[in-house]
């Protein structure tokens, strides 16, 4: 099928991007998105021309470096799946589509459709762990944590933060990501014990990184590719008023 | 001074005292000393930031790198069926002994009896670790570890975290990790590619790195360093790996004198997608426990035009259970592998392309009924509908095989340390402890031992000879002289504008490779191509494009980079496998097979690593071998049958 294409290009953070058109004709349904992107790479390196900048990695769903804003919609219009995993059976020949990198005040532009991210690495930086050195875990077994309680912080811990959250918030919140990595470290013993200085430190680090105020539009559930529930906002919401009431005391 | 000649340094006493009498003896680095000795780790995948968290906690000063824009990506993430650990929890007559045996007999018996122990004796500590740290592993109702049985083990030892294993367990060494960033302990440098490193009197003392964001080339020194960087199994282009996954650090540190061991032995793993047309850039890996219930099968008649569920009974070969009837669907990756290749080269290939063949459920959908099915493969049934378009409830899977770990790597002694002083390698970088087949689930355990509790005593012990050496200075001329170096060749890419990307060089090499150095090799085959790549190494010198320059974001310049070095390396995998003339594990070669087709191993001539040193000639290496001596168990014939 024959498929155009509407691209963001920007050569870096300081200078001015637009969209600018191509065609790729040969597409073949069983393709990934990524791979319709390589073939039209190919050509533009063989004319000389400089490649659409992507990120990727893995190419299975799971690393997280993947995510391009496809028609206005993170990651695309498949739910639960990241752009590496979209095929492009979900698309009809003559289509357009508009491909925009993920916008946000704390996703700087690198060029073209790569972000830089790092902010939110900060955010895990500024508590989002236990402090356990290596040596001192206990025997493993010595904590039994109930089916469901391990079940319930993996499905928080599945986050692979990519930031299809922040991109789909018209506040830009990271909300989800942060609420996520919280709720996973607070669900199992091992993480209690620090979650109100934790929850504290990431809720502070979030705000400095420039990302906005969760307004509850739940837009960012929607578009996530692991599905991470909202309630993971409101546990931390509880969690953080509850640490703020700590303090204070 | 030059290390001694192969000196594996395997210490004195029986089996399951050389790592508690290494340890008692290791030399230590007092605390105040510790602030004093950088340590670069290149890679954050689960070796490099176990490594970089634990010597950080001890106090020494870490740099961490990696090519992803965050630590967290690195392709440990994609591991997904589990990690092994001798508990014992399942009361099933586990034992480190056992897993040691078992780790053995795996890999063939080309693999070291000390460090394969240490491996086995030091898991358990791992999954506390891990536990520790809040990896959210699978649970009984009761609250305790749940375990399953995996490849080929008679007890069940592995520990996984839904099919996120590999997720789950970075999550955990990533966190460990940034703790340490906040403590300012190790400073990371992402987006970052190690593109040399520098030797000073012949001792590792930094490495040039490109920041990929900028292109600015950047100089690193330090008291030791660390490689981390993973497998190179993407040198066959279609692969499990991710796009970035490569051989260039640890290559570029071979051609500096680290010596790279069995670099040919390569794991094809049976149960991955098979490749849909020729822009395919990777392959996806379906669990292996899918074999579990899932029967596999071709048609008997090449010609076959009739959908797979109008095929009667009759006409289907179920080759693996025909030929072993033992282990059946459940045969290692290896055999597994094999068979299938043998299918397939038959003409006996299922699908447009004749690729691959058929994983059948449906007499496991019949016995069980689908909401079982479902729940023990529901997400990998997804996934598949999700990449193919197929239902898999309805008609069976079609699968392949693909190119999936390196057994081989840098060469180590039993300190992880190279034949260059000061250079360490640890995870799948080294050639480890798998001999010429991984069992799985074995490797996400070695890069994280290798990286909790191992090396920070073997480092320290090295760099307690250290303490008095000052600070590296990156002005040294080895410093320019390398940077000088890495400059001129993304020069000499950007400059030969030719008609061919990097990536049709690539695909092309990968071609060549899978046909004649992956399943099935022959001696034949290998001198034809190694003329072949010799071929495509002198086209690319003078037929490569890459757009753009070396100033800025440039990923087809990256690209460039990686595979000038899988050139290179695809012929020292060509030149392995031709001097093994044997087979074992993942190398078969043709020539020696039992009259049944199986591997023939040659134990009287050929029970050694295979070292390569570089000659500056990528031709002619040469070749240092190190006898594997088993003191503590008898080599015998791996048969599965
Ligand atoms: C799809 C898949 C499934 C698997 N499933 C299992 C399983 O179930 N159980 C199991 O035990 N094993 C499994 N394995 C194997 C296992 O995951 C790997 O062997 C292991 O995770 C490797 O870890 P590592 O730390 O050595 O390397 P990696 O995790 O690959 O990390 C490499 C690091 O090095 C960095 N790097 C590489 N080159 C450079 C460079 N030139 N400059 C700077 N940085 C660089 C990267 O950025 C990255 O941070 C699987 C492998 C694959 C591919
Ligand atoms: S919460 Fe979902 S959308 Fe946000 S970073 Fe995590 S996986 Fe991506
Ligand atoms: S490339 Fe890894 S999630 Fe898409």
């Amino acid at each position: 099928m024959k498929i155009y294409l509407k691209i963001w290009r920007q050569k870096d953070n300081l200078s001015k991007g637009s969209f600018k058109d191509y065609t790729v004709e040969d597409v073949n349904k069983d393709m990934s998105f990524l791979e319709m992107l390589d073939t039209l790479n190919l050509k533009l390196v063989k004319q000389g021309e400089r490649p659409v900048e992507f990120d990727h990695d893995c190419r299975e769903g799971i690393c997280g470096q993947c995510g391009v804003m496809i028609n206005g919609i993170a990651h695309g219009p498949l739910k639960n799946t990241t752009t590496c995993q979209l095929h492009m059976r979900s698309f009809k020949d003559g289509d357009t589509i508009y491909i925009e990198p993920f916008k946000a005040e704390a996703f700087p532009i690198v060029r073209d459709l790569k972000v830089d991210r790092s902010s939110l690495d900060r955010i895990i930086t500024s508590g989002g762990f236990v402090s356990v050195d290596t040596g001192q875990a206990p025997e493993a077994n010595s904590i039994p944590i109930t089916y469901e309680e391990a079940e319930a912080a993996f499905d928080a811990a599945a986050c692979i933060g990519c930031g299809a959250c922040v991109a789909s918030c018209k506040n830009s919140s990271a909300a989800l990501f942060t609420g996520a990595k919280i709720t996973h470290l607070e669900l199992l013993p091992q993480g209690q014990k620090e979650t109100h200085k934790r929850v504290a430190e990431m809720v502070e680090q979030m705000e400095k990184e420039g990302f906005g105020h969760c307004s509850n539009t739940e837009a960012c559930q929607v578009e996530c590719p692991e599905n991470i529930s909202v309630l993971n906002i409101a546990r931390m919401n509880f969690e953080y008023n509850k640490s703020k009431l700590l303090v204070k005391k | 001074m030059q290390k001694p000649f192969l000196d594996t340094k395997i210490p004195e006493g029986p089996l399951e005292k050389k790592w508690s009498n290494y340890k008692q003896h290791a030399k230590l680095v007092n605390p105040n000393n510790r602030k004093k000795l950088e340590i670069i780790v290149v890679g954050t995948g689960l070796s490099g930031a176990s490594a970089a968290a634990s010597l950080a906690e001890m106090g020494y000063q870490v740099k961490s790198f990696c090519f992803q824009d965050t630590p967290r990506r690195a392709h440990s993430v994609a591991a997904q069926g589990g990690v092994n650990a001798a508990k014992n929890y399942k009361n099933d007559g586990d034992s480190v002994y056992r897993m040691f045996y078992d780790t053995l007999k795996g890999g063939d018996f080309r693999s070291r009896e000390a460090n394969t122990y240490r491996l086995a004796e030091c898991s358990a500590s791992l999954i506390d670790q891990a536990i520790a740290q809040g990896v959210p592993f699978a649970r009984e109702y009761g609250g305790y570890l749940r375990n399953r049985s995996f490849g080929g083990v008679q007890v069940s030892r592995t520990f996984y975290a839904r099919g996120q294993t590999g997720q789950q367990l970075l999550l955990g060494a990533y966190q460990g990790l940034m703790r340490q960033v906040k403590a300012e302990k190790v400073k990371l440098y992402t987006r970052h590619e190690m593109l040399d490193l520098v030797l000073i009197d012949n001792k590792a003392k930094g490495i040039i790195a490109r920041n990929l964001d900028t292109g600015e080339i950047e100089r690193h020194g330090a008291h030791a360093v660390v490689l981390a960087t993973g497998g190179f199994g993407k040198i066959y282009y279609l692969s499990t790996l991710a796009m970035g996954c490569n051989a260039s650090a640890i290559w570029r540190a071979h051609k500096k004198g680290a010596f790279m061991a069995n670099p040919s032995w390569t794991q094809i793993h049976p149960t991955s997608l098979p490749q849909s047309g020729p822009y395919q850039s990777k392959l996806t890996l379906m669990s292996e426990s899918l074999r579990n219930d899932g029967r596999i099968w071709v048609p008997k008649d090449q010609n076959e035009k009739r959908k797979p569920n109008d095929i009667p009974e009759e006409d289907r070969d179920y080759y693996l259970e025909r030929k072993y009837p033992s282990f059946g669907n459940l045969a290692p990756r290896d055999i597994a592998s094999r068979a299938a290749k043998e299918q397939i080269d038959a003409g006996k290939g299922v699908g447009a392309l004749k690729n691959a063949v058929y994983l059948d459920f449906s007499r496991a959908l019949k016995e069980y009924g689908k909401n079982i099915i479902k729940e023990r493969y529901g997400n990998l049934f997804d996934m598949y509908r999700k990449i193919t378009g197929i239902n898999a409830y309805d008609e069976p899977m079609k699968i392949s095989p693909a190119a999936h770990f390196s057994m081989g790597g840098l060469w180590v002694d039993y300190e992880l340390m190279t034949s260059i002083n000061g250079l360490f390698a640890i995870g799948e970088a080294n050639f480890s402890d798998h001999g010429a087949n991984r069992l799985g689930a074995n490797s996400l355990l070695q890069a994280c031992v290798d990286g909790y509790f191992i090396l920070p005593y073997t480092l320290s012990n090295y760099l307690a000879t250290e303490i008095k050496v000052p600070k590296t200075d990156i002005q040294h001329k080895e410093f320019d002289i390398a940077e000088a170096n890495c400059s001129k060749l993304l020069e000499d890419f950007l400059t030969t504008k030719g008609t061919k990307t990097a990536e049709e060089f690539h695909k092309e090499l990968g071609k060549e490779l899978y046909d004649k150095c992956g399943l099935s090799r022959s001696k034949e085959g290998l001198e034809k191509a190694i003329e072949n790549i010799q071929k495509l190494r002198k086209e690319f010198k003078s037929n490569l494009i890459v757009p753009g320059d070396a100033a800025e974001v440039n990923s087809e310049l990256e690209k460039a980079g990686r595979v000038a070095d899988y050139l290179e390396v695809a012929e020292l995998m060509c030149i392995d496998a031709l001097q093994r003339d044997e087979s074992c594990g993942a190398h078969f070669r043709q020539e020696y097979q039992t009259e049944d087709g199986e591997a023939k191993r040659d134990d009287e001539n050929f029970s050694y690593s295979a070292a390569w040193e570089w000659t500056t000639n990528p031709s002619k290496p040469n070749l240092n071998k190190e006898p594997l001596i088993f003191e503590f168990v008898k080599p015998t014939v791996r048969s599965y049958k």
